[in-house]
């Protein structure tokens, strides 16, 4: 019962799905059934949440109560959580629900720190700390590609040597500075290393793997539905 | 090569260097002059090329009634400007969207009652000169069933018939080769290389929802890490970005330490929800990496932005790698980071790999003969588009 009832539920989902992009979704019920199915997903996401947010709580809870190394920061996370959540989720104005009981013992002056509108204690952390600090891991990236290009394009051999030299020009034509510089060669140089390199082999490189990739996904459904491959429940 | 500019740029540059041997600083001078002199052309110069627009895709389109089309083109001006992109003859549920840079969209969405042909101009100006390319859309009718899409269909049916045979063929202990695939051996090792130094193996099934079979493949190759670890009584650490994985993940963990008989061992918190943003949960995993300085780090799932930050942080822990990704353009930075990465479709042979199922294994063969059956269509299309005679065998496969 326990994997049969999951191989039932995949299989018919993924039997819908399938169907329903052959059918028109005007005409028929089947068509539609797609984004029935999608949105059934959603649904079911939002109940998920409540488990993602008990279980960060739990282990950085526990964390903190032990005193464990590094529990600040389990605490900082902690508090993050509900620092963002509560005011978004409390009521901005009495005809918000909950709103008037809300209202009578708080002033409605309050009532625009609230909820995610602009100007909420949502929205500031959102745009003065979240953003930022998304923004500062993604900006890191640059210097992490260079560690790596460095290990990378080390010549240690003919293939290395090869990967290098590629690299080198790919770079030398995208930089404005550098493409000045080749075009003295030729004008249509930098058009000849776009299509050779990047529109030849890179593409009919990465054409390969994403055929390649398709098919195993293809495949992998496949046995999802049929009820073949039924690892992802830990069965198998 | 005619502005008195550049002469004068060239001389100064070529004599200040009085010597050989400085072919360097003459090329810097070049390239200066090239990127801070030629504002100094006139305007009448800047116009002696017409723009190029360029059309990604066919010029012929097909399209069913209620499908969204999404038509790019590229334009490019020599004389150094970005073209103006326009369309003309747009019908309705059509819009042209210039993105100011040389790049635009022609985005048609067609309504029930739009069936029919169109033909839209797609111009190029750079102000004085214009390019243009003409875009046939024929608009098709849909009744009840998608014939255009009968092309997927009968694909779909030649695949799974494959699958199926050569699954029931495995069935019935016919024996089947699967080559050797380094990355999925190197998992076994990875986990014993961390019993034998007391660490802990973190396991990241990609950072998509459940929704992306990537991260199904990701889920299933999970549960074959937690039986070894179960076995070898190894902590595993498993963050996960959705709470849909998050449940899902626990069930597959808790079911192999069940299925090894060491349930007694599974820690709830082994699979933990630890961010929904992207880079918030980048920052946690690093922090995980650097702090418990894991033994071995196994990426398998869809992995974006985040995969060399990750990758680069396990790599300075010093930990053994393995990723697994079917996105190509991640795969460049995992191959530089990790000790072993699978491409594209070895994810999704992790699984079946990993159990020596033949039942499992019966797939990747039917996935296999399918694949020879696409080589040798590649190869027959590029003959016959090659002598241009292949407009209708490229038709076979165009679907709307």
């Amino acid at each position: 019962m326990r994997t049969t009832v999951p191989v039932i539920v995949a299989f018919l989902s993924g039997f819908v799905m399938v169907v329903s992009f052959f059918f028109n979704p005007d005409r028929t019920f089947i068509g539609r059934a797609q984004d029935v199915v999608l949105q059934w997903v959603t649904i079911v996401s939002g109940f998920t949440l409540v488990l993602g947010v008990f279980s960060i709580v739990r282990v950085n809870g526990r964390a903190v109560v032990r005193r464990t190394e590094d529990w600040p920061f389990k605490l900082a996370t902690v508090i993050s959580v509900f620092a963002m959540a509560i005011p978004a989720m409390l009521p901005v104005s009495t005809t918000s629900v909950g709103g008037k009981i809300f209202y009578s013992i708080l002033p409605q002056s309050w009532g625009s720190w609230f909820g995610t509108g602009t100007g909420s204690i949502y929205d500031w952390l959102f745009n003065f700390v979240d953003s930022p600090m998304m923004e500062t891991m993604f900006a890191m990236l640059a210097f992490y590609i260079a560690s790596a290009a460095y290990r990378a394009f080390r010549a240690r051999s003919a293939d290395a040597t090869l990967l290098l030299l590629t690299a080198v020009i790919v770079m030398l034509w995208r930089v404005p500075m550098g493409e000045a510089f080749l075009r003295l060669f030729g004008d249509s140089i930098p058009d000849y290393l776009n299509t050779f390199i990047m529109n030849g082999f890179n593409v009919a490189v990465q054409r390969g793997i994403i055929i390649g990739a398709a098919l195993g996904a293809a495949s992998m459904s496949l046995r999802v539905m049929l009820g073949i491959e039924r690892t992802y429940m830990g069965k198998g | 090569m005619t502005d008195p500019l550049f002469y004068v740029f060239y001389s100064v540059t070529h004599y200040s260097l009085n010597s050989s041997g400085k072919t360097f600083l003459l090329a810097l001078g070049f390239c200066l002059y090239f990127s801070f002199f030629s504002f100094a052309q006139s305007p009448d110069s800047l116009n002696q090329h017409p723009p190029i627009l360029t059309l990604i895709g066919d010029d012929t389109l097909d399209i069913d009634e209620g499908d969204t089309l999404i038509i790019a083109v590229s334009s490019i001006d020599l004389d150094g400007t970005i073209p103006l992109l326009t369309a003309e003859n747009l019908m309705d549920s059509a819009a042209f969207i210039d993105s100011l840079n040389g790049q635009g969209c022609l985005v048609f969405a067609p309504g029930f009652e739009q069936e029919g042909n169109y033909e839209i101009l797609l111009i190029a100006s750079d102000g004085v000169t214009a390019d243009s390319v003409t875009v046939a859309i024929t608009v098709n009718d849909i009744t009840v069933f998608r014939t255009s899409r009968i092309a997927v269909l009968v694909f779909m049916l030649i695949f799974s018939g494959a699958v199926l045979l050569y699954t029931n063929w495995a069935k019935k202990g016919k024996t089947l080769f699967v080559r050797r695939i380094p990355g999925i051996d190197a998992v076994e090792e990875a986990v014993g290389r961390a019993t034998e130094m007391g660490k802990p193996v973190l396991f990241i099934p990609g950072i998509s929802d459940i929704d992306d079979i990537e991260t199904i493949a990701g889920l299933a190759i999970l549960g074959r890490v937690a039986r070894i670890t179960a076995q070898y009584d190894t902590p595993l650490y498993v963050p996960v970005r959705y709470p849909m994985i998050l449940a899902a993940g626990q069930e597959v963990v808790e079911q192999a330490y069940l299925e090894v008989g060491r349930h007694d061992a599974y820690d709830k918190d082994t699979v933990r929800y630890v961010a929904g943003e992207q880079f918030a949960f980048t920052a946690t995993v690093n922090g995980m990496m650097m702090r418990d300085k894991p033994a071995a780090n196994i990426y398998m799932g869809a992995f974006f932005a985040e995969s060399l930050l990750l990758a680069e942080t396990g790599n300075a822990a010093g930990s053994i790698q393995i990723a697994g990704t079917a996105r190509p353009e991640q795969l460049p930075f995992f191959i530089a980071a990790c000790d072993y990465t699978l491409m594209g479709e070895e994810l999704y042979a992790a699984s079946s790999y990993l159990s020596h199922e033949p039942l499992l294994l019966g797939g990747l063969k039917g996935q296999d003969f399918v694949k020879v059956i696409l080589v040798a269509v590649i190869i027959l299309g590029v003959i016959l588009m090659s002598f241009d005679i292949g407009g209708w065998f490229k038709h076979l496969f165009v679907v709307p």
